[in-house]
């Protein structure tokens, strides 16, 4: 599935993180993998968004680490409760953690993440995320300094 | 090196704001043979710091008012508590919002002067006709446009005031958005031509033209092709030796003496040091929010309510930018990243009409305002999922084929919509924050319903897919920011006459958004610009004359 990943990412060195510890970094890591996931294309995992989430709540965004606290502590409630035998988030099969992601899809947990997720995959790649341009790649995104027209279909057309 | 005044020196002017009102004042004044000095609260920026940087730019305000250092509260009505909530925004750099403007240039229309007249009073607003009118205006529009360089097509817009010049450039080439929006008016019947915008076509006086990098609304201007205050006419003032422009310079008071004229303003410079510059008169031209506060803020025992405030008009009147979005999607991709936000506009409905049963109106643009992250964050439909395949899936095919129509509608001044003094949170500096209160006049909002049918129709006739738009509802956010030191000829109700001048104080101007009476159609940059010029070289006719 993922035989398109660009050399170096899948190699890439066991990361260490500024904010987060391992286990909740592979936590918050799984949720931004199921919003943007790896499909034909790349997702946020491989585009390296929970290096900018770490990032950013080690420096302008630490206001926001007690939501990220409460959020995780309260998944960890509910992954006890539907799987007591599994180990963290992380460590489930997709489909169980998509089912726990829906039960809090609503929360500002999951609005933060989802917020940061975003961010560090379609961001300027000098924040940590979008590595490789995998964001402006999945959109159609030149990320040129300068394009001349027709810029699109329908002003290349004649009239 | 451009000259520099002691703080020690009395100056001729200072300048209050070096954004789109204060870097023409700066020059009108400096090239007219007078000492300035422009105390800018934001860093003087050059072409080469401006980055194609989404995140740092929009997500982090690099050049806006930053909440955590300038916070301000917000409620409805002054019946509920004002809480923090980041209510207006405003770019905090030499050139102000000229830099990050979308820099569309709409002239006011000759009514815009005198609705009140045209269509009668309004319960609960103070709904006014100006005390010019727009052939007063007309040559400093005409100049405007020459000294900042505006592209567009004279002409093209039936409902266009006359024009005693063209613009001094062509129009910039029409994307997706504009052709797909020319094929919806055409078959309606509507008038849709090329924006004007104040960004360059071709190069002009020196400066190059536009390369159609996208990164151009929200964005300063590395080509220094949008004709932003700090790329057009502050090289200018600085060229004559008499302007000094200060920057990271923030004005918490403006000082008057025994006999009740302005001396200086107060400042905190970099280091947060209070330095007191004199001067011969002050041009306040801190924006629509800033100025009134400002104003406020300067209260003395002479003036208990504040500076220029005898009406108690200085902060009332609020006006906020609004206006309503349509969305359609299209089965070939638009690129609509590509180049500047708006190439087409229409203003067949501009015009109010009582017959619709509420006071409004509103031009439109073809346009599309989004950059990657905010497209993943918002730029798909209300029905679309918010994570997961499918919407990993939507966005790599919308974001290329979506294209909006904006209408930019009315909003009525009411004295109830203020900037006030927070009582309790202050800012960085410890000065009281700003309070806004504002709640939509009901009409606002009838109008907005009305237009956005309109726009929608334009997306069908123009072969959208889909089509969307979000529930309309009060505003409580704003860039252009109005009418809160308004003009007027009459001082129990005004704060400043007919050429920006206050009426309580001779030596004291204030030129900027805060001077409109009506918003018009929320295009206010061109009509702030006419002012400036206008204004200055009253002041500098004044000063000449001995008479400030």
């Amino acid at each position: 599935m993922l035989a398109i990943l660009p050399a170096g990412i899948a190699l890439a060195a066991k990361p260490s993180y500024e904010y987060f510890d391992p286990a909740a970094a592979a936590d918050i890591e799984s949720i931004a993998a199921l919003i943007i996931p790896a499909t034909d294309t790349l997702g946020a995992r491989e585009a390296g968004v929970i290096h900018f989430i770490d990032h950013a709540l080690a420096t302008v965004d630490r206001d926001q680490r007690a939501v990220y606290r409460a959020g995780l502590a309260d998944l960890n409630v509910r992954v006890k409760a539907r799987h007591p035998a599994a180990a963290s988030f992380s460590k489930l099969d997709k489909s169980s953690q998509t089912q726990l992601i829906h039960d809090i899809e609503n929360t500002p947990f999951f609005e933060h993440v989802r917020t940061h997720t975003i961010l560090g995959f379609f961001g300027d790649p000098s924040y940590g995320g979008n590595r490789n341009e995998a964001g402006w790649k999945l959109i159609g995104f030149e990320g040129a300094h300068a394009y001349q027209p027709p810029f699109g279909v329908y002003d290349g057309r004649p009239r | 090196m451009a000259v520099q005044f002691r703080s020690a020196d009395t100056v001729d002017f200072i300048v209050i704001g070096a954004g789109a009102a204060g870097g023409v004042v700066a020059k009108q004044l400096s090239t007219a043979g007078f000492t300035v000095v422009v105390l800018e609260q934001g860093p003087y920026l050059r072409e080469r710091d401006f980055r194609h940087d989404e995140i740092g730019v929009i997500n982090r305000a690099a050049i806006t008012n930053d909440p955590a250092l300038l916070p301000n509260t917000f409620r409805r009505t002054d019946s509920e508590p004002a809480r923090k909530q980041r209510a207006v925004e405003y770019a905090r750099l030499v050139g102000g919002g000229s830099v990050h403007f979308t820099a569309n240039y709409w002239r006011f229309h000759e009514s815009d002067f005198h609705e009140r007249s045209l269509y009668g009073p309004i319960a609960g607003t103070g709904f006014a006709d100006w005390p010019i009118t727009y052939y007063d205006l007309e040559p400093y529009y005409t100049q405007a446009e020459e000294e900042i360089g505006v592209s567009g097509l004279a002409g093209s817009n039936p409902f266009d005031p006359p024009r005693s010049k063209p613009y001094p450039l062509p129009p910039m080439p029409v994307k997706s958005s504009g052709v797909l929006f020319d094929k919806g008016c055409a078959k309606l019947g509507l008038h849709s031509y090329p924006a004007p915008v104040a960004i360059l076509s071709q190069p002009y006086r020196g400066r190059g033209a536009c390369t159609h990098c996208g990164f151009c609304e929200y964005f300063g201007c590395e080509m220094r092709a949008k004709s932003s205050t700090l790329a057009s006419v502050i090289p200018v003032a600085e060229k004559t030796g008499r302007c000094e422009i200060r920057p990271l310079s923030y004005v918490r008071r403006i000082q008057t003496g025994d006999d009740g004229r302005v001396t200086g303003a107060v400042y905190f410079d970099a280091n947060r040091r209070e330095i007191f510059q004199r001067a011969r008169a002050v041009v306040v031209c801190a924006n629509g929010a800033e100025s009134p506060r400002l104003l406020l803020l300067s209260k003395s025992n002479r003036f208990p309510r504040g500076l220029a405030n005898s009406s108690g008009a200085v902060g009332r009147y609020l006006m906020f930018d609004v206006g309503a979005e349509a969305f359609g999607l299209f089965p070939e991709p638009l690129n609509e990243y590509k180049s500047i936000q708006a190439t087409r506009v229409c203003q067949d409905y501009y015009d109010a009409d009582p017959k619709r049963g509420f006071y409004g109106g509103g031009g439109m643009d073809a346009r599309f305002d989004f950059y990657p992250v905010l497209f993943g964050l918002a730029g798909l439909p209300p029905d679309a999922p918010k994570w997961g395949p499918e919407y990993k899936k939507m966005l790599a095919r919308n974001f290329t084929r979506t294209m909006t129509i904006l209408n930019h509608g009315t909003c009525l001044a009411m004295p109830k919509n203020t900037i006030t003094l927070d009582p309790e949170v202050r800012d960085a500096w410890g000065l009281p924050a700003m309070r806004v209160t504002f709640q939509n006049h009901p009409d606002d909002l009838k109008s907005l319903e009305w237009m956005l049918e309109k726009q929608r129709a334009i997306l069908d006739a123009a072969g959208a897919q889909k089509i969307w738009s979000a529930p309309v509802a009060n505003v409580d956010y704003s860039v252009h920011l109005m009418g809160t030191c308004r003009m007027g000829n009459d001082p129990k109700t005004s704060v400043v006459n007919r050429w920006n001048q206050s009426h309580d104080i001779r030596n004291l101007f204030i030129v900027d958004g805060s001077s409109l009476v009506t918003c018009a159609r929320q295009q206010p940059t061109a009509t702030i610009q006419a002012l400036a010029y206008r204004a200055a070289e009253n002041m500098a006719k004044l000063a000449k004359a001995g008479e400030l």
